[in-house]
């Protein structure tokens, strides 16, 4: 079965739809759906970043761990490098899945307290076996270096480091296999302002140098508007609104967009 | 303009490491009417500076200085005294709402404590002036029967601020109140405070870490920086025409909603230096 892909796009989700059931009614007995994906289709060019804004329970992060595969969805399709994901399994999924990566919001719960940061780095590379050993240890070191720490971070754990360094670790975790798309759950979130520029600077070197193309999902309208080239708004489970980021800042076409961004702090002086 | 609160010298130190200072010779004047805020990233000792006003450091913490809330060195004060202060003269909103709210307890009830312990109010006339406060941050009255996980985080929030405006503080302290919420209820709990200090002529010691949250709602602006205070100044002062190199560099990582601002994270080393040739010239 072949899929209508246009040149440029990457990662194509089609009608996506998720339902949760949720207990409700009097001691919780009855059940209700909450749709958390009402007919969502996305697309990622190449090379370039999508934004998914949206306020809590608007589906985002949602719709981030459909894209990989990492929740079931209960119709639609996810179309990369043309093949619909939805319909892999097992070793097939996994082949593919080291070409999605993924950055999570919180690093302090993504890193194993366990493990040491070249094994946590290393990991993807032992399980999709990429190399021999001595070609592992030298990818995970260099990818340290590159996400700007040092190869004797490589033997400390993840608590050793502050908020912004574990942050460059889940970067480099996710960017030592070499994927194509990214898919960044608020990585700058849970981060100062001063170490929010430094992770928001190397994402976009690295975009640069690797080819990537990221899925960037956040509530922050000022960090999007740094960061992406395109966007969608979601809210309740539906995109209210996508199109080009000039486009969307300038004119907005949705009320809920309008609201979203004069809701954005600081407008009045600076 | 009346003086609120004043903090002279005012140092934290842990028990156990007398020369390691958490918060270094800070001080600070607050004035009825006026929000003040105090913006600095994570360990500039902006919450510890606010948590000591009401005397509620971490026991392994020790606190030099002075602290006059009108007219009163309230660091000399003992801990029932201070109790009739807390709540009723200062009140606090911290940052995240549920942990801050008992869950097994209705609101109107937590709302009621302060009223009964502070102004005797008892029976209906309590019950009036839940409702009365309810209203008053946007929440319908007959929420007062509801328990803190059947509200929304804003709500949360809101029911927060109407206990701690309960006994019509002179001194309202708010310590990242909007951090944990979405933007356009951010924007909603900004206007309420706002609104509340003018009408209530308080004083609000604001905390904050964005300083897209200074722009709306301070008149004053204290940047923090490694425990000490680096620079003050009026809103317009500190935003547009920052003095101090640590206040440039923080706000040359903030970014802007027009997305012209290239982004520069800040450089310590360089800073260090900056620091050395400010101390220098000064």
């Amino acid at each position: 079965m072949s899929h209508q892909i246009s040149e440029n796009v990457i990662l194509q989700a089609n009608h996506l739809v998720k339902c949760y059931s949720q207990r409700s009614g009097r001691f919780g007995f009855g059940s209700s759906q909450v749709k958390a994906l009402d007919d969502v289709s996305i697309s990622l060019k190449a090379g370039s970043t999508l934004a998914v804004v949206g306020e809590s329970g608007s589906g985002k992060s949602t719709l981030a761990r459909c894209l990989l595969q990492l929740h079931p969805f209960d119709s639609g399709e996810v179309i990369f490098e043309g093949q619909d994901l939805a319909k892999l399994q097992g070793p097939a999924l996994r082949n593919v899945r080291k070409y999605l990566q993924m950055v999570f919001q919180d690093p302090f719960a993504s890193l194993n307290p366990r493990m040491k940061v070249g094994e946590i780095v290393g990991e993807g590379l032992l399980i999709h076996g990429m190399g021999s050993a001595a070609e592992q240890k030298q990818k995970m070191l260099q990818m340290l270096l590159r996400v700007g720490l040092s190869a004797d971070d490589a033997l400390k754990y993840p608590h050793q480091f502050s908020g912004g360094q574990r942050q460059r670790i889940g970067i480099a975790r996710a960017l030592v296999l070499n994927p194509k798309v990214v898919v960044c759950d608020e990585p700058v979130s849970a981060l100062d302002v001063s170490v929010q520029a430094q992770i928001l600077l190397l994402l976009k070197e690295l975009q640069q140098e690797m080819g990537l193309s990221y899925i960037f999902i956040s509530h922050d309208l000022r960090v999007v508007r740094h960061v992406a080239d395109e966007i969608i708004v979601m809210h309740k489970g539906k995109i209210v609104e996508q199109g080009a980021v000039e486009a969307i800042y300038n004119a907005p076409q949705q009320i809920y967009t309008q609201q979203l961004l004069s809701a954005i702090p600081g407008r009045k002086v600076a | 303009m009346s003086e609120i609160l004043k903090i002279a010298n005012l140092s934290i130190t842990p028990h156990n490491a007398p020369n390691r200072l958490l918060v270094n010779n800070v001080s600070l004047t607050l004035s009825a009417g006026k929000t003040t805020c105090i913006v600095g990233e994570s360990g500039s000792g902006k919450s510890l500076t606010a948590l000591s006003i009401m005397n509620l450091l971490s026991k392994q913490l020790q606190a030099s200085g002075n602290i006059v809330f009108q007219g009163q060195d309230i660091t000399k004060l003992d801990e029932k005294s201070l109790q009739s202060i807390r709540g009723a003269k200062i009140g606090m909103i911290f940052q995240e709402p549920m942990t801050s709210l008992n869950p097994v307890l209705t609101v109107g009830f937590q709302i009621g404590e302060s009223l009964t312990a502070h102004l005797g109010l008892k029976g209906q006339a309590l019950k009036d002036k839940i409702a009365a406060l309810l209203t008053q941050v946007g929440i319908p009255a007959e929420r007062a029967n509801s328990y803190p996980d059947e509200l929304s985080g804003g709500q949360r929030q809101r029911v927060m601020i109407a206990m701690s405006i309960a006994c019509e503080p002179a001194l309202l302290i708010a310590d990242e109140p909007t951090t944990a919420l979405d933007v356009t209820v951010q924007a909603q709990i900004l206007q309420l405070l706002d609104a509340l200090k003018t009408r209530m002529n308080m004083a609000m010691l604001f905390i904050t870490h964005d300083f897209g949250v200074v722009a709306d709602i301070a008149d004053d602006v204290i940047v923090m920086f490694r425990g000490e205070i680096v620079e003050t100044g009026s809103k317009k002062e500190v935003l547009t025409k920052p003095k101090h190199p640590y206040t440039k560099a923080l706000l040359a990582c903030v970014p802007d909603a027009e997305g012209k601002k290239q982004l520069k994270p800040i450089d310590y080393a360089w800073l260090k230096d900056g620091l050395k040739d400010d101390k220098a010239t000064a």
